[in-house]
């Protein structure tokens, strides 16, 4: 590559496909080529303290040990350390990016610029189950409050239940996805296919729009949370499949079609399973409860004392 | 030299401690100020010197360790910039607190085993590990806290949230209704803000700035559920 190209201005889609053809390029490279060499030589000089041992690893270290050596080992602390090397403002352009996802825009290239973290996901995962459950309790008190014969109760074994789902969902399906895909990559010849964290990612990310959905299906209107729930699917299914296109176009149409038609399917039934068990549908104004009502028939007797502390309308 | 500065108003005819009381005896002291305090800056120091912690009392013992964790009660309540908490960290204080807020929430059981609240384990495993994850992505992050400094910060700032759930339970026992409702949110919020202020207070300097918010949002997350547990606690 001339020279001249690298210090002049690229389009996106150039640099996208000039990093896709090296997938373990370290990611300063990149900004070598479209920032000023100035840059460069403030980060490279910060990370003189390579050699220091302790916990404390500024970002430019990770920056000077990545130009300078592979990975450290993964019974290293620092190992760990290089997957939340991220700042605040990387985090929520993340997250903003797979709110709007857009069709030539590749959250993996554009966003993660190739440097996945575990920050977002991992929290973004702890943040929808804790939601989940309280928002789950929350529509059992709002309709107690409407009907009083329901029993309320705060429900905690929800938020294991939670927990577990959602992490298991956002850890081993893209632990499938990525096993498939790499299986598929023996098969077919195309440009590197995701890894592994980068596909966690991906679907730590799109998990983010649920989190605003769960707690607008506060509001009790069936309709509305269809319509919320709709969208919300619409638009993380979205990101996965805008993501998930260019590294599976290469392959027979059969194959890409079934797997983005699985990889939505799948999305779908999470929104659908957490929506049926943790707002279980509940009557509307005065209607008897249906049988979905989570109430032991033992405790009905004790449910005189429950309304109270809570306040009946 | 740290003789003379350290006790400045003794000469070599200082009137001696209770320890050094036959040294008054020898005549050498008379010229050479053998006795006095070697007085360093930290006063607490002295004891360990001059005899073994194996020899006092229990009590003495479970006094000091009372103390300490007393002490650090305060500056938890009233959140100054002081460095004690993480200084002299110790485990004693989150364990209690710990232990008393699992105790005050669990269910009874005879309730009914799927739909009540939290089991002593559940709370208990939730308040520790949370407190050990937070930690551990905050040093994941690049904070320069220590393991246990953090988690000292992390346990002793439950506190106002066991206070609120102190006086949770005395409201609980009267007459309930909205307004039994509303003070005990109102009091819920403001000791969860107090618990964040005040972790924040001490784990916000740990970490670099375009970092904090990474590193504060697991804590509010953490005091959040913590809060909720509380104001879901309906006694059976």
């Amino acid at each position: 590559m001339a020279s001249a190209d690298e210090l002049t201005f690229h389009e996106f889609e150039e640099a996208t496909n000039l990093l896709a053809d090296t997938p373990d390029a370290a990611t300063t490279s990149r900004s070598d080529q479209l920032t000023p060499q100035g840059h460069v030589a403030v980060a490279v000089g910060s990370g003189g303290s390579y050699g220091a041992e302790d916990e404390v690893e500024e970002e430019s270290d990770k920056a000077a040990e990545q130009q300078q050596q592979q990975q450290p080992g993964f019974w290293t602390f620092s190992y760990y350390q290089s997957f939340f090397d991220v700042d605040t403002s990387q985090v929520l352009d993340r997250i903003k990016g797979s709110l709007l996802p857009r069709p030539g825009h590749n959250f993996v290239r554009h966003h993660l610029r190739n440097r996945p973290d575990l920050y977002g996901p991992f929290w973004i995962c702890a943040t929808l189950a804790f939601v989940l459950a309280v928002t789950g309790n929350l529509t059992l008190v709002l309709a107690q409050r409407r009907d009083p014969s329901i029993h309320y109760s705060p429900q905690f074994h929800k938020v294991t239940v939670a927990g577990i789902s959602i992490y298991c969902y956002a850890w081993l399906v893209p632990l499938a996805l990525w096993g498939f895909l790499r299986w598929r990559k023996g098969v077919q010849e195309r440009m590197g296919p995701y890894t592994f964290l980068e596909t966690v990612c991906i679907y730590g990310y799109s998990l983010f729009v649920f989190i605003p959905m769960v707690v607008l299906w506060l509001i009790p209107v069936p309709w509305l949370q269809w319509l919320f729930g709709a969208l919300a699917l619409g638009l993380s299914a979205a990101g996965l499949v805008f993501t998930l296109w260019p590294v599976v176009r290469e392959d027979t149409r059969l194959v890409a079609t079934v797997l983005l038609s699985v990889v939505v399917l799948l999305h779908a039934l999470l929104a659908m399973g957490c929506k049926l068990y943790f707002f279980q549908s509940l009557p509307p104004e005065n209607v008897a409860p249906p049988p979905q009502i989570t109430s032991l028939p033992s405790n009905i007797a004790l449910s005189p004392t429950l309304p109270q502390s809570l306040a009946p309308s | 030299m740290a003789e003379a500065e350290e006790s400045p108003g003794d000469p070599g005819t200082a009137s001696p401690r209770p320890l050094f009381a036959g040294l008054s005896d020898i005549s050498i002291s008379q010229d050479i100020p053998v006795e006095g305090e070697i007085t360093i800056p930290m006063r607490s120091r002295i004891r360990e010197f001059d005899s073994s912690t194996l020899n006092e009392s229990v009590r003495n013992t479970i006094m000091r360790d009372l103390k300490a964790v007393g002490k650090k009660f305060m500056h938890v309540l009233y959140p100054r910039k002081s460095n004690t908490l993480l200084r002299d960290w110790d485990l004693w204080g989150p364990l209690i607190l710990c232990v008393t807020l699992a105790l005050m929430l669990q269910r009874d059981s005879a309730d009914s085993e799927k739909d009540g609240g939290p089991q002593f384990a559940e709370v208990f495993v939730i308040v520790r590990f949370g407190a050990v994850t937070i930690t551990l992505n905050s040093k994941l992050l690049g904070g320069n806290i220590s393991f246990f400094q953090s988690l000292c910060v992390l346990g002793y700032c439950i506190l106002p949230l066991t206070v609120a759930m102190l006086i949770c339970r005395l409201v609980l026992l009267a007459d309930p209704g909205p307004v039994n409702f509303m003070v005990r949110l109102f009091v819920v919020i403001v000791m969860f803000a107090w618990s964040i202020v005040a972790s924040t207070a001490f784990l916000a300097d740990s970490q670099p700035p375009n970092r904090r918010a990474l590193a504060v949002y697991p804590v509010f997350l953490f005091y959040f559920v913590i809060s909720w547990m509380i104001l879901t606690f309906t006694p059976q």
